[in-house]
């Protein structure tokens, strides 16, 4: 009989703690720091130094000593110090810029792309020497409709010297 | 017309942006339109909110200590003047409430619930605290640092303003004057 199922068995049996403790990971400091502001500072926590981010880190400290996960801790914060706390821009005042700015440049390149887009299908071809007016440029399909007799001769002279 | 058209999109997307960066510099400024009325002797009205005192479930504002004297301090458990404060204030409260004429009324700024329990009970303050979570009563009191002390007379209207720690004279004459 094979002693592998028994070794694989005794690996799982082995492995269990770690997957259970791996189910709920337990938050630590640095991962709640960086992801909220110091209030006073305005300023990422992980990186704000003082009396008043050591009591913002003093608390979570606390909240993770209960085994309050970080969603729950994040909660906490808001509600002791405000939305502000989040590392989010303010939803009035100035802050609101950083929503509004996006918006704005967005809707600038959309209508520029509206007006610029129909001008430019509308535009000759590119390369006509001719002379003729060029019909738009979706019809046409073939690249060679779009070079004069004496390009066209000399390209097929070009390809005809590359296939010797 | 068609060629005016770009350069007047840029040039209101360069105004829109200076205009916020102008926006931006007057909200960040520091307010201290209260000390310029009241030195004027314009006694400004107290802003007022009502606010959940701390470690209890009701709540507080200045609105409802009308007809009192309110000696209105912005603290913090974190901040180290306001440790030097605490006992002149809970002076101030004890002869307030002992005349029946008033109260000081503390406001917490950017501290969380449990150290401003410990500090209040560290420092035996008896006097009631609210908390001002996202500091909104602050900013209309132009409040942006700790300690700060407005003090409000009867009529609701701020009388004195220190924007730091205060001293026995200054609750001297601010009671003083609340109380002409």
């Amino acid at each position: 009989m094979s002693r592998a199922p028994l070794v694989l068995a005794a690996l799982l049996l082995a492995l269990l703690p770690a997957a259970a403790l791996g189910a709920t990971p337990k938050v630590d400091l640095v991962d709640v720091e960086d992801e909220v502001m110091c209030v006073t500072c305005k300023v990422p926590l992980n990186i704000a130094e003082g009396a008043q981010p050591d009591s913002q880190r003093a608390l979570i400290r606390d909240l993770i000593a209960q085994g309050k996960t970080k969603a729950q801790i994040k909660q906490q914060l808001v509600a002791e110090y405000g939305e502000n706390v989040l590392a989010l821009p303010e939803s009035e005042g100035v802050g609101v810029t950083a929503y509004a700015i996006p918006l704005v440049l967005g809707a600038i390149v959309l209508g520029s792309l509206a007006l610029l887009v129909p001008r430019w299908r509308r535009r000759p071809a590119a390369g006509v020497a001719t002379g003729e007016p060029a019909g738009p440029a979706d019809t046409a399909t073939d690249d060679t409709l779009a070079l004069s007799d004496v390009d066209r001769a000399r390209l097929d002279e070009d390809l005809a010297r590359y296939d010797r | 017309m068609k060629r005016l058209l770009v350069p007047t999109l840029a040039a209101v997307v360069a105004l829109g942006l200076v205009g916020l960066l102008a926006y931006g510099l007057l909200v960040g400024a520091e307010d201290d339109s209260i000390e310029q009325a009241v030195a004027r002797g314009n006694f400004p009205p107290a802003p007022s909110a009502p606010l959940p005192v701390l470690g209890e479930s009701a709540t507080q504002s200045v609105a409802g200590l009308r007809g009192k004297v309110v000696v209105l301090n912005f603290w913090a458990s974190w901040c180290e003047p306001c440790r030097a404060e605490a006992p002149l204030l809970e002076r101030a409260h004890k002869r307030l409430t002992t005349a029946g004429t008033g109260t000081v009324l503390g406001v917490t700024y950017d501290d969380s619930t449990p150290a401003s329990l410990k500090f209040v009970e560290d420092y035996g303050m008896s006097f009631p605290s609210v908390r001002d979570v996202g500091t909104k009563l602050a900013k209309r009191y132009g409040t942006t640092y700790v300690p700060e002390t407005f003090v409000i007379d009867r009529r609701g209207r701020i009388v004195d303003v220190f924007r730091g720690p205060i001293d026995q004279a200054f609750i001297d004459r601010a009671l003083a004057r609340a109380q002409a």
